[in-house]
C-alpha cells in the first residue's frame, strides 16, 4: 500500500487519483480507514517531528469523497478458470477483487446471510457503518464476483463438490468467529453470551433490546465494543472485568478512553470465578482480586490471585469476550488440509499455499485473530499464488520478503514547523449511548489537505504514478530494478565529473534566505529556453525584469578559510563574463552587468579577446573582494559592500547577484576510488602526474574530465578522446573483437515504380501538435500529388515509431518518405537509417521541420503556422516527387599516420598511434626529436621533464611502427581522408621522399618571442624563461639579494592579444624554487592578473607563503626597467599603495609571449584554418577539440595554442584516438552528395577547380590535351559552388540538383 | 485577399549555419512573422541567380539568401 502517494495526492486536492492509489491493493479503504489500528503510522518519520501524518484518518477521508461505485469499471478479459473463496471477509473479497481484476471467474462462499465478515459482523455499526462497508463489497461484486450466501463448508457443500463444479483453485478465508470459553462453572447458563457471538447478534438485529446490567469479561477491542454495545441496546450498568492492570490492556487506547466517557465501567485486577445463576439463569458473577506478580512468557506481568478476595457482581447477562479461534476442525476431518495446534490453518507464509494441492489459506483462519489490513495484505497475496498456480507459474519466484533498508530518506528540515495532528469531530455524548450513529466524523477537507501537506516526502517520488499517466510515449516504467552486470574488459575509463558548489552555507551572501542571490548553474536555466522562466530574463522574487545583475567570482574556489577548495575551479572566470553577455543579448531593456572578481582567468584559446569584447561592450570588471551581500530594506534589492584594492570600502545596489560557484568533487568519488583501487589527491580529485595525464594511479585505469581537475568542456572533451586513446593503447590486439557490423537489407530498385511518397506528421508530443492543427495538417497531406499514405505520430523519432515507420514502408510499398517534425540537421541521420533498413536508398528520404519553424516560432498564431506546415508539408512533398537514390562509394584507408612536428606532442602521438597497432611517420624539421620540453627542467609538479623527455626519445625511435624523419620538411601534399600522398624533403630538400598515408596530425609547436623591451638583449641579466635556469647555477643568480619576474611581456597587448597561459604558473614555479634555495632573496612578480588555474593555484598560495611578493601592474602603467650603470632599476606602480615603488633586482625573468611560427605554409598544403591569434583552428572548440574541418586532419600541442606539458600530451593522446577512428576502418563511406561532372559537356575551363574550397575538381586530360574536370568525390563536401560557376551546367550537384530547388521555389509561392 | 498585404518571402539557407539558425530561433522560442518560407540547400554558394529570379517570377516579394 503506497500510503505516500495518496497522502501526497490528497494534500494536492486528487482525491480521485488519490483513491486510484488506494484501491490498487486496498478495495475497502472507507472501512479500513476508519477502522485499522494504523500499524503505517508507527513507520512515519513525522513522528520525528512531532506526531505521524493521520495516515488512516487520510484514506478514509478520501473513501468518503469519492464514490467508489462512480469510478469507471476496467475493462477485463474474461478467463475461463473457476476459483472458490470461502469466506466473504476482508482476506477472502479482497483475493476475489485481484482475481476478477484479472479476469478469473470467482465465486465466494459465506456461511453468513450478509458479506464482510468481522468487519461487518464484528465491528460495532458506530465504528463502522454497514452502508460504508455494503457500497465497497457492491464495487467488488459488480467486477463479476458471485457471492453465495448462507453457504457454508462443511456444513452446506464440501471441497470435493466444489471441485466436482469445476472450481481449480480453492482460497480458505473462514476467518476466527468461534470465541474462547473462560472454562468455569455455569459458562452456558441462560444470560452468558459470548463476545464474537454477542456483537454478530447485535450486528444483524437479533439482540435490540436488553434488560439489567451487563458485565463482559476481557480487555480486548472486542470487550470494549461488546461493552459499548449492550449500553446502547440499554443495557443499564455495563461493567467491563479485567484482570491485569489498565497499561497491560490490549484494546486500543482512544476505544478504551471513549468507553469510560460513555460511563462504562472498569474493573482492573479483577478475574471471573464463577457464573452464579438462578434457576439456571444468569444472576450475577463471582470474581476475585488479582495482583501483579512475575513476568509471564507474553513479559506481561503474571496476575496472581489475592486470597480471600472474592466478591460477586450482580449482572443479568455474562458476556466472555476473551479471544476467538477459527471453526476449522471439520477442514481436517473431511478435506486433509493441516491444522495448528491452535486450529489455524497451516500455510506457507511466502505463498499461502496448504498441504493441499490448489488450496491455499489466509486471513483470521490461518493467523488467529488479526488485524483487518493483515487479512487484506494476505488476501492480495493468495490472489498472486491462485493466479500462478493457475497459469502453472512457480508461485515463490520473486516473493520472498526483503527488508529494503531506507537510506535514502530526505533529511527533516531543522525549522520544520510543529502542528498537532488533526482530530476529528465526534458524536455528542448524549447521542452516543443510544445510538448506533457513527461516532467519529471524518476529516475536514481543510483539515485534511494540511495533514496531507505534513508528510515530509521522505522518499521524493511517492510513486502515485501520475508521470505513467502523463507521459503519452509510455516512457515511464516504474517497475525497472537496479541490475549487476559483470563486464570483461581490460581497461576502465572514470569520469564522474564533478559536482556544483552549495554556498548555502556562507551567511554573508545571503543566498539561502534571498530569492534574488541565485548560483551561477541557476542563472544558466534563467537563461534556457527550456528554464523556469522559458529563457525570459526575470528575477525570481518578482518577476521583475532586472537593470542591474552582479557576478561574485571565487565563490567556493580559492578559499581555504570558508571552504576547503584552495584550488581555482578553472572556468567560472568565462562562464560568467558569458552569462553577462548573454544576459545583455536576453535583456529588453538596458541591463548594467558587473563581476566582482580578484584575477580575470580567461586562458583559454581566443578567451582573452571574449573578455576584452565584453569590456568593449560595456560589461564592468570590479577588481575587488566582497564583504557582504545584504538585502535592501524595503525591496527585493540586494547591496554590495566590497573592498577596492586601493583599500575603500564600497556599496553598491542590484537587482539580483548571481555567485559564480566553483567545482568540487563529484559525490561518492571517494567510495568509486577505492572500489577501483586508484588515489586521490588532496582535494580528492584523480591523482594523476605530468607525464600520464589521464592514467589513474593503477595500471589500466583512466580518469578524465573534472574528475581529475577542474577544467572546462574543451579540455574535458580533448581528455576523453585521450582517455580513449591511452586505453587503446592497451588493447590494440582485442581492436575488433566485440564489434557487431551493422547490415542492412539489399536496396530495392524502384528506378521502375511509380512514385509512392509516404507523408509522416509528427506531433512531437504536445511540441507540435499543441500549436499545429496536425490532423488538418495530415488531411491536407493527402490531397498533394503522389502521396499515396499519410500517418500522424507522436514522437516520430521514438523507436517504435521507427520499427513502424519501416513497416508502413513495406506494407505501403512506399519509394519516397517526408516526414514532417523537427530539424533534419539532427534527425535526419535517424530516418535515413531507417530508410536503409527497409531496403530504401537513404536519399530517398525528405524532412520538413514544422516545429523550430512553426509551432516553436509562431506559437501565438496557430492558424499562421497551421498554414505555414501545410506549404511546407507541400515544398517536401513536391521535391520528394524528384528525388533519386544516390550511390554511397567507399575508398579504402591506408592504415598509416603521419605526424608533423618531432616535439614531445608529435611523439606522444605517434607513440599512441603506434600502440594501436598502425604505422606512423615523425616527420620533424630540425635534426632531434623534442622540441620545446628539451628546454624544460620540471613541470609544475616537479617531475624531471629531461628524463621524460629522453625515455619518450627512446620509445619513440625503438618503437617498430614508427619511422622518424628528421631534417625534414612537408614539400606536397595530395590526396583525402584515408589516401593522403605526402611530399617531404631531406636533408634541406635535397632528397625527397613520398609517403602514402590515412591521416595526418599537425603538431608543429610554437616558441616564446624575443622581446624588444625591458632591456632584453642589451643587458645579460635580463633572461626569458629558460635562460633563467641556464643561468640557475652561475654567479649572478646564485648570489642575487633580489629577483624581478615581468609577466605578460608580448601577451594580452594590442598586437598578440591572447594569454600565453604558461607564464603564471612558470613564473611562480621559479619563485618558488629561488625562494626554496634562499629564503632571504627578495622575490617580486609584477603581473596583470595571475592565471594559476586548477590545483596551480597551490603554487600560488605557496609562493605568497614563502614572502614572494606580487606587484598588479595595468597595461597602462608598464613596469619600467633601466640599466642604471650596470645595475637594473624596475619602476612599477602599485595599486595597493597608489604610488611607484623601485626595485633594484640583480636580475630580471620575462614571461614573454607564446607565438606559433610557419604555420601559414602548412595550412595551405593541408587546406586547414588558423585562428585569429595565428594557431590552428579545430573545427569546434568544445565538440571536437582536436579535429580539422578537412577530414582526416588533426591538431595537438602547442600549435593548438600555448599549453602546459600534461595538456599537451593529453591532446596529443587525443589526436591518437581520433585518428585511429578512421586509421582503424578498412574503408570508409564517402557522402553521396556530392558534384559531379557530365565530361561530354565540360570544356575544362577550371572555374570549378577554381571556387572549389575542397579541392575537389580537378583538371584531367582526356585525351591528346583535351582538358576536363573531374571530382574527387571523397573531398567534395556536397557545397554545390561548381555547379553554380559551371558555365555549362556540366557541374552538378547531386540531391539538390537546379529542378529540384527549383521545385521547392514553386511550391512554396504556389500554394 | 483581406486586410493588409502581407509579402511573400523565400529564404534559401546553409544547412551548416544560416539553417541551423533557424533552428536555435525555435529552441529560443523566438517570435517572428509566420510569411516567410525556408529551403534548406547544403551551402549558399549553392544559389544559382536563376533560383532567385524564379522567385521573384513566381510572386515572391522577397528573397533571403542566408549563409
Amino acid at each position: 500500500m503506497n500510503a505516500h502517494a495518496y497522502v501526497a495526492l490528497t494534500g494536492k486536492g486528487k482525491y480521485k487519483e488519490a483513491m486510484d492509489v488506494i484501491l490498487r491493493n486496498l478495495p475497502f479503504p472507507g472501512a479500513i480507514g476508519r477502522i485499522c489500528p494504523h500499524p503505517c503510522e508507527s513507520a512515519c518519520r513525522r513522528g520525528e517531528v512531532e506526531a505521524p501524518v493521520s495516515i488512516c484518518a487520510l484514506k478514509r477521508f478520501v473513501a468518503d469523497q469519492v464514490d467508489i461505485e462512480d469510478l469507471p469499471i476496467p475493462e477485463i478479459e474474461k478467463l475461463d478458470e473457476k476459483v472458490a473463496i470461502i469466506g466473504a471477509g476482508p482476506a477472502g473479497l479482497t483475493a476475489a477483487h485481484s482475481l476478477a481484476l484479472e479476469g478469473y471467474q470467482v465465486t465466494v462462499f459465506e456461511a453468513l446471510p450478509v458479506a464482510g465478515g468481522m468487519l461487518r459482523v464484528g465491528i460495532p455499526d458506530y465504528r463502522l457503518p454497514p452502508e460504508v462497508l455494503e457500497k465497497e463489497i457492491r464495487a467488488v461484486t459488480r467486477l463479476g464476483v458471485e457471492i453465495k450466501f448462507n453457504t457454508a463448508l462443511g456444513r452446506d457443500i464440501t471441497m470435493d463438490e466444489l471441485r466436482a463444479q469445476g472450481f481449480k483453485a480453492i482460497y480458505l478465508a473462514i476467518g476466527a468467529h468461534k470465541s474462547m470459553r473462560l472454562n468455569i462453572d455455569n459458562e452456558d447458563a441462560e444470560g452468558v453470551v459470548h463476545g464474537v457471538d454477542f456483537l454478530r447478534q447485535v450486528n444483524l438485529g437479533e439482540i435490540t433490546k436488553l434488560e439489567g446490567n451487563a458485565v463482559i469479561v476481557g480487555g480486548g477491542d472486542v470487550a470494549i465494543d461488546a461493552a459499548r454495545c449492550a449500553l446502547r441496546v440499554g443495557a443499564e450498568k455495563v461493567s467491563i472485568l479485567y484482570r491485569r492492570s489498565r497499561e497491560e490492556m490490549p484494546a486500543r487506547e482512544n476505544e478504551v478512553e471513549d468507553a469510560l466517557a460513555e460511563d462504562i465501567e472498569i474493573q482492573f485486577l479483577t478475574a471471573p470465578k464463577k457464573v452464579v445463576t438462578t434457576a439456571n439463569k444468569v444472576s450475577g458473577i463471582e470474581c476475585v482480586k488479582m495482583e501483579l506478580g512475575e513476568p509471564d512468557a507474553s513479559g506481561r506481568r503474571r496476575p496472581v490471585e489475592v486470597p480471600s478476595s472474592e466478591f460477586v457482581v450482580e449482572t443479568n447477562l455474562v458476556i466472555p469476550a476473551i479471544g476467538q479461534a477459527p471453526d476449522s476442525s471439520f477442514l481436517a476431518e473431511t478435506a486433509g488440509v493441516a491444522l495448528s495446534p491452535k486450529g489455524t490453518i497451516e500455510a506457507d507464509d511466502v505463498t499461502f499455499a496448504t498441504n493441499v494441492d490448489g488450496v491455499f489459506a489466509g486471513g483470521d483462519g490461518q493467523t488467529g485473530p488479526w488485524i483487518a489490513i493483515g487479512a487484506v495484505a494476505a488476501g492480495k497475496e493468495a490472489a498472486i499464488s491462485i493466479s500462478r498456480y493457475l497459469k502453472g507459474e512457480d508461485l515463490r519466484a520473486g516473493r520472498e520478503h526483503v527488508e529494503v533498508p531506507q537510506e535514502n530518506f530526505r533529511a527533516i528540515p531543522e525549522d520544520i514547523e510543529k502542528r498537532p495532528r488533526a482530530e476529528m469531530a465526534t458524536l455528542p455524548m448524549a447521542e452516543r449511548k443510544t445510538s448506533f450513529v457513527e461516532v467519529e466524523q471524518g476529516l475536514t477537507e481543510e483539515q485534511a489537505k494540511a495533514e496531507a501537506e505534513k508528510c515530509l516526502n521522505c522518499m521524493t517520488c511517492c510513486e502515485c504514478y501520475q508521470c505513467v499517466e502523463a507521459c503519452k510515449a509510455e516512457a515511464i516504467d516504474h517497475s525497472m530494478q537496479p541490475e549487476t552486470v559483470t563486464l570483461d574488459v581490460g581497461s576502465i575509463i572514470a569520469a564522474p565529473g564533478f559536482k556544483s558548489f552549495d554556498p548555502s552555507r556562507f551567511d554573508t551572501y545571503s543566498y539561502a534566505n534571498h530569492p534574488n542571490v541565485i548560483t551561477s548553474m541557476e542563472f544558466e536555466r534563467i537563461l534556457s529556453a527550456g528554464g523556469p522562466f522559458q529563457g525570459h530574463l526575470i528575477r525570481p522574487s518578482d518577476h521583475k525584469e532586472p537593470g542591474k545583475i552582479a557576478w561574485l567570482q571565487c565563490v567556493g574556489s580559492r578559499d581555504i578559510n570558508q571552504c576547503d577548495n584552495g584550488y581555482c575551479s578553472g572556468v567560472c572566470c568565462m562562464y560568467a563574463i558569458k552569462e553577462a553577455v548573454i544576459a545583455r543579448e536576453h535583456s529588453k531593456g538596458p541591463l548594467d552587468t558587473a563581476l566582482f572578481f580578484m584575477d580575470m582567468r580567461t586562458y583559454g584559446k581566443e578567451f582573452e579577446q571574449y573578455y576584452n569584447r565584453a569590456k568593449e561592450g560595456g560589461v564592468r570588471f570590479e577588481r575587488c573582494r566582497v564583504h557582504s551581500i545584504d538585502p535592501v530594506v524595503g525591496s527585493d534589492d540586494l547591496e554590495l559592500r566590497y573592498a577596492t584594492e586601493d583599500g575603500r570600502v564600497e556599496k553598491e545596489n542590484f537587482d539580483m547577484v548571481v555567485l559564480s560557484i566553483g567545482l568540487e568533487p563529484a559525490t561518492g568519488v571517494a567510495e568509486l576510488a577505492e572500489r577501483l583501487g586508484i588515489e586521490l589527491d588532496h582535494y580528492k580529485f584523480a591523482k594523476t602526474s605530468s607525464f600520464a595525464p589521464v592514467s589513474a594511479s593503477c595500471p589500466g585505469i583512466y580518469a578524465c574530465g573534472a574528475f581529475q581537475e577542474p577544467k572546462d568542456i574543451p579540455c574535458s572533451v580533448m581528455e576523453a578522446s585521450a582517455a580513449a586513446g591511452a586505453a587503446a593503447s592497451r588493447l590494440a590486439e582485442a581492436r575488433h573483437t566485440l564489434v557487431k557490423e551493422k547490415t542492412f537489407p539489399e536496396e530495392r530498385d524502384i528506378s521502375a515504380e511509380e512514385t509512392r511518397i509516404g507523408v509522416f506528421v509528427c506531433k512531437c508530443g504536445i511540441n507540435i501538435a499543441g500549436v499545429v492543427d496536425v490532423p488538418k495538417v495530415a488531411e491536407y497531406a493527402e490531397t498533394l500529388p503522389n502521396v499515396v499514405y499519410v500517418q500522424q505520430n507522436l514522437f516520430s523519432c521514438s523507436q517504435d515509431a521507427q520499427d513502424q515507420l519501416c513497416e508502413v514502408i513495406k506494407e505501403q510499398n512506399l519509394n519516397r518518405v517526408v516526414v514532417a517534425s523537427c530539424s533534419a540537421r539532427t534527425h535526419e541521420p535517424l530516418f535515413q537509417e531507417t530508410m536503409r533498413n527497409s531496403g530504401l536508398n537513404k536519399y530517398l528520404f525528405e524532412m520538413t521541420n514544422i516545429r523550430d519553424q512553426c509551432s516553436w516560432v509562431h506559437a501565438n498564431d496557430p492558424d499562421a503556422a497551421t498554414e505555414k506546415a501545410k506549404d511546407l508539408v507541400r515544398m517536401a512533398a513536391s521535391r520528394a516527387s524528384i528525388i533519386e537514390p544516390l550511390p554511397m562509394p567507399s575508398v579504402s584507408v591506408t592504415p598509416v599516420g603521419l605526424v608533423v612536428g618531432g616535439g614531445v606532442a608529435g611523439m606522444v602521438c605517434a607513440l599512441t598511434i603506434a600502440r594501436q597497432g598502425f604505422k606512423v611517420h615523425i616527420v620533424e624539421e630540425k635534426d632531434r626529436l623534442g622540441g620545446q620540453a628539451l628546454k624544460i627542467k620540471n613541470s609544475w609538479k616537479g617531475e624531471s621533464v629531461p628524463e621524460y623527455v629522453s625515455k619518450l626519445v627512446d620509445d619513440v625511435t625503438g618503437h617498430e611502427n614508427v619511422e622518424v624523419h628528421l631534417n625534414a620538411k612537408i614539400k606536397e601534399v595530395s590526396g583525402f581522408v584515408g589516401n593522403f600522398e605526402t611530399t617531404i624533403g631531406l636533408n634541406g630538400a635535397g632528397d625527397a621522399k613520398k609517403i602514402e598515408h590515412g591521416i595526418v596530425v599537425l603538431a608543429t609547436g610554437a616558441h616564446s618571442i624575443k622581446p624588444d623591451e625591458y632591456l632584453y638583449g642589451k643587458n645579460d641579466r635580463v633572461f626569458r624563461w629558460h635562460e633563467l635556469d641556464e643561468a640557475w647555477e652561475s654567479d649572478p643568480v646564485k648570489n642575487a639579494t633580489s629577483a624581478v619576474f615581468i609577466q605578460c611581456v608580448g601577451s594580452r597587448e594590442p598586437e598578440r592579444p591572447h594569454c600565453s597561459k604558461i607564464c603564471c604558473t612558470f613564473s611562480i614555479q621559479k619563485a618558488v624554487e629561488l625562494k626554496k634555495r634562499n629564503p632571504d632573496l627578495n622575490v617580486y612578480i609584477l603581473y596583470r592578473d595571475i592565471r594559476t588555474y586548477g590545483e596551480r593555484e597551490d603554487l600560488y598560495r605557496e609562493a605568497r607563503n614563502r614572502g614572494v611578493i606580487f606587484v598588479r601592474y595595468d597595461l597602462e602603467n608598464k613596469p619600467v626597467v633601466k640599466d642604471d650603470g650596470g645595475a637594473l632599476d624596475v619602476t612599477v606602480m602599485d595599486p595597493v599603495l597608489q604610488r611607484p615603488i623601485i626595485l633594484r633586482p640583480d636580475f630580471i625573468t620575462l614571461a614573454t609571449g607564446i607565438e606559433s611560427h610557419g604555420l601559414e605554409e602548412l595550412a595551405q598544403l593541408f587546406k586547414v584554418p588558423l585562428s585569429q591569434d595565428n594557431f590552428f583552428l579545430e573545427v569546434h572548440m568544445k565538440l571536437r577539440p582536436v579535429d580539422f574541418a578537412v577530414d582526416g586532419a588533426f591538431v595537438c600541442g602547442l600549435a593548438h595554442f600555448p599549453k602546459p606539458i600534461e595538456e599537451s600530451i593529453a591532446q596529443a593522446q587525443a589526436a591518437a584516438a581520433r585518428a585511429a577512428t578512421i586509421l582503424a576502418q578498412k574503408d570508409i563511406e564517402v557522402e553521396g552528395v556530392v558534384s559531379s561532372v557530365d565530361q561530354a559537356l565540360c570544356r575544362g575551363c577550371g572555374k570549378c577547380v577554381d571556387v572549389c574550397p575542397f579541392g575537389a575538381p580537378e583538371l584531367i586530360e582526356l585525351k591528346d590535351g583535351i582538358m576536363v574536370s573531374h571530382v574527387r568525390e571523397a573531398m567534395c563536401k556536397g557545397c554545390g559552388a561548381c555547379a553554380v560557376v559551371c558555365p555549362t551546367g556540366a557541374a552538378a550537384i547531386r540531391h539538390f540538383t537546379d529542378m529540384q530547388v527549383l521545385t521547392m521555389v514553386e511550391a512554396a509561392l504556389g500554394g | 485577399m483581406s486586410g493588409e498585404h502581407e509579402p511573400k518571402i523565400v529564404a534559401f539557407c546553409c544547412h551548416w549555419c544560416a539553417y541551423a539558425a533557424a533552428d536555435l530561433a525555435g529552441v529560443s522560442r523566438f517570435q517572428y512573422p509566420a510569411n516567410i518560407r525556408v529551403i534548406r540547400v547544403m551551402c549558399s554558394g549553392r544559389i544559382n541567380p536563376n533560383f532567385i529570379l524564379k522567385a521573384f517570377q513566381l510572386g515572391a516579394d522577397g528573397v533571403l539568401v542566408s549563409g
